[in-house]
């Protein structure tokens, strides 16, 4: 019987999982992925983790949870840094510490150290080391990584082109409601598991979709356009979201077909708070583009939320349409 | 140049020593007070962490007395305190406040631009005078120290309450008006003086508490509410292994030079948490162990409200409290913490130690041990 390899649909789930389902499927383990987050998945999360602790991490916990009487490993590696000289967030770093000492009854935990903040750091070596629980063989996880490497390529680039992850992922489409006005390009920025879990923003993606908007996210805007973009940043950025969501928005405020800008964030992320303020003083400094901020916890009401993309959005049109049919009241 | 630097706890006194030595004119901000953190609050974005807000409100404090520029010192992450020089530019810029920040950060790379703010700084190359500047900086920070441990211990044994707050008091307020280091150190040593000549009980053998948590709020009187008073007055002997001279001597100086760092906490964290995740969630955790070890009564981690590092320290400690059997209060700190709500806690763990202290001692309650 080959052995279960969990996967908790959160968090780098949605940057990595072709990556991580490449890899596994060729040395031959069994991927489970946890169901889509649901209402059990936050309460469950949020009743075992500390609560200064975000959303984002709360519903790790509570896939997790879901998954590990269901399989034989857990992949929780530790995220240090993805790319060179920036980090993430430092719960990454403590991810699998934080779930080893406070969730009991767990498998065996893969939680492989991914660190390519110094120079010339190799994935390879993390990849030899997941690998190492599954075969002996250094040919064949070399052969697997190569081969998961190739259908990350392919999937960043079509993320690239504009589709979301999401629609990659679950290999379905969705019907769309047709809409008669001219269609809206909003950037919606957020980190990756806020913007692409459709249940923690509240579906938010597809209520854009269906009221005629396209979404833009920083993962389709290419790394080269952000290097260039940040190059004239005064201190460098030393987050990987951070520069790269700092990068795209200044690379959406350059370009002239974006409508308006969505930043969603969730409550209580350190990151966020910053990144979030430099990029709004960027976007008011700049010029007159629409800007809102949506912040987003266990407890957000969905009608509040909804009334305030309504209300975005209908702005936005109203702008459009008469710019110059102003009120006599002010 | 008239410059100004942030308050942390007493760090202005080992700041005042540099800039005096090197001969520029600084303003110290007034101690941080509500009116720093209304105004800290009122610029800065909600949801950064408070250490900033304060930050905001002395440089705006300062500024109003005349400071055009903001000498802090900057970092390369992951915590949020790296990114602290940029936030405080852009938000003073859109204020309108009009002020130059220097950043001191470690020279990652790009030496040129290093010697640059130091020459800024220091108005020439004078190595000499340099080097000298910062050893006697480095002293300064390191008597301070030994002072505020100094009165850890004497505090909870006095036998006049008050006395050891009062010595102390005088000597915040002296420092702001001597000039140098060596006025400085020479202030504190009579002061040393002065705490000796108390009166003290012998004989007792209070409660200790560590104090672990965020540099900021462990360290600033205002942010944790004079925890150290609060815990000493009751009679608690408390320690705390984050300090300044600690971090100017274990993260400036052994960073530049090539000496071996003091890693006792991280090897107490590995268990724990291997590796280094940014701000001081290894230094919470290895020291929690390290107090445990040696027969600390209590840790109490405080830190401010959304703390990356102290989240993940935090989710850690329960086993280091199963394992070590030690008691454990987590205090977070924001702008609306109350401090009747605040010390009711603290008073409760205190009463709590003393129960445990007692069970051990006399031996009832047999029922409750564990073998």
């Amino acid at each position: 019987m080959s052995k279960k390899v969990g996967i908790p649909r959160a968090l780098f789930y949605y940057n990595y999982f072709p990556l991580w389902n490449t890899f596994f499927e060729e040395l031959g383990a069994e991927i489970v992925v946890s169901r889509n987050t649901t209402k059990k998945t936050i309460d469950e999360g949020s009743k075992s983790c500390v609560d200064e602790a975000c959303l984002p991490i709360k519903v790790f916990y509570g896939h997790v949870i879901e998954l590990k009487d269901k399989v034989d490993f857990l992949l929780i590696p530790r995220f240090t840094s993805v790319s060179r000289g920036e980090y993430i967030c430092p719960k990454f770093g403590g991810l699998p510490d934080m779930i080893r000492n406070t969730i009991t009854g767990l498998p065996e935990i893969i939680d492989v150290d991914v660190d390519l903040w110094k120079n010339g750091s190799n994935p390879l070596i993390s990849a030899f080391e997941v690998g190492g629980y599954f075969t002996n063989e250094r040919r064949k996880i070399r052969k697997a990584y190569r081969k998961a490497i190739e259908s990350f390529t392919e999937y960043r680039s079509e993320v690239k082109k504009g589709v979301l992850p999401e629609d990659i992922l679950s290999k379905k489409l969705r019907l769309i409601k047709k809409i008669d006005e001219p269609r809206l390009n909003i950037a919606l920025i957020g980190h990756s598991y806020n913007v692409y879990d459709n249940y923690v923003n509240m579906d938010m993606v597809n209520k854009l979709k269906n009221n005629g908007v396209n979404i833009l996210t920083i993962d389709m805007v290419s790394s080269k356009v952000i290097k260039e973009k940040v190059k004239n940043l005064s201190k460098k950025m030393f987050w990987n979201y951070g520069t790269r969501a700092i990068g795209s928005t200044m690379h959406f405020l350059d370009k002239k077909d974006i409508d308006g800008i969505i930043y969603l964030m969730s409550f209580g992320c350190g990151i966020d708070s910053f990144v979030s303020d430099l990029i709004e003083r960027r976007v008011r400094r700049k010029k007159e583009l629409p800007f809102i901020v949506l912040t987003i916890d266990e407890h957000s009401g969905e009608a509040g939320m909804d009334t305030r993309i309504e209300a975005f959005i209908d702005m936005i049109r109203w702008r459009k349409k008469g710019e110059n049919n102003i009120s006599a009241y002010g | 140049m008239k410059i100004t630097f942030p308050h942390m706890g007493n760090t202005f006194i080992s700041a005042k020593a540099l800039l005096d030595d090197i001969g520029v004119e600084c303003i110290i901000p007034p101690y941080n007070n509500k009116k720093t953190l209304e105004i800290g609050t009122k610029h800065a974005p909600e949801m950064v962490c408070l250490p900033l807000k304060i930050n905001l409100g002395n440089y705006i404090q300062a500024h109003e007395l005349g400071a055009d520029t903001i000498l802090i010192t900057g970092g390369r992450g992951p915590c949020r305190f790296g990114y602290y020089c940029e936030m405080s530019k852009e938000i003073l810029a859109d204020a309108s406040y009009n002020m130059e920040v220097i950043t001191l950060d470690g020279p990652n790379g790009n030496m040129k631009e290093f010697l640059e703010r130091i020459k800024k700084l220091a108005g020439g190359f004078n190595v000499y005078k340099i080097l000298k500047v910062i050893k006697n900086t480095t002293i300064v920070s390191k008597r301070v120290d030994e002072i505020e441990k100094l009165t850890y211990k004497i505090r909870p044994r006095e036998l006049i309450k008050g006395s050891t707050d009062k010595v102390y008091k005088t000597m915040l307020n002296k420092v702001r008006k001597v000039n140098g280091s060596r006025e400085i150190l020479q202030l504190l040593s009579e002061t040393k003086k002065q705490l000796m000549e108390i009166e003290i009980d012998k004989e007792l053998i209070p409660l200790k508490v560590g104090i672990v948590g965020e540099i900021y709020t462990t360290i600033d009187p205002f942010a944790n509410f004079h925890i150290d008073f609060i815990l000493g007055n009751m009679g608690v002997e408390v320690d705390r292994a984050v300090t300044v001279s600690g971090w100017i001597i274990e993260h400036m100086l052994k960073n530049i030079l090539p000496t071996k760092k003091d890693l006792r906490y991280r090897q107490a964290a590995e268990p724990y948490l291997g590796r280094m995740i940014g701000g001081h969630a290894q230094e919470t955790l290895g020291n929690t162990v390290l107090y445990a070890k040696n027969g600390f009564d209590g840790v109490v981690q405080i830190y401010p409200l959304t703390c990356m590092p102290e989240i993940v320290a935090q989710s850690i400690l329960p086993s280091i409290e199963r394992d070590y059997d030690i008691s454990i209060l987590t205090l977070i700190i924001d702008e609306m913490t109350g401090e009747a709500g605040y010390m009711t806690r603290i008073e409760a763990f205190v009463d709590l130690l003393n129960k445990r202290r007692e069970r051990f001692e006399v031996g009832k309650n047999v029922a409750l041990f564990r073998s």
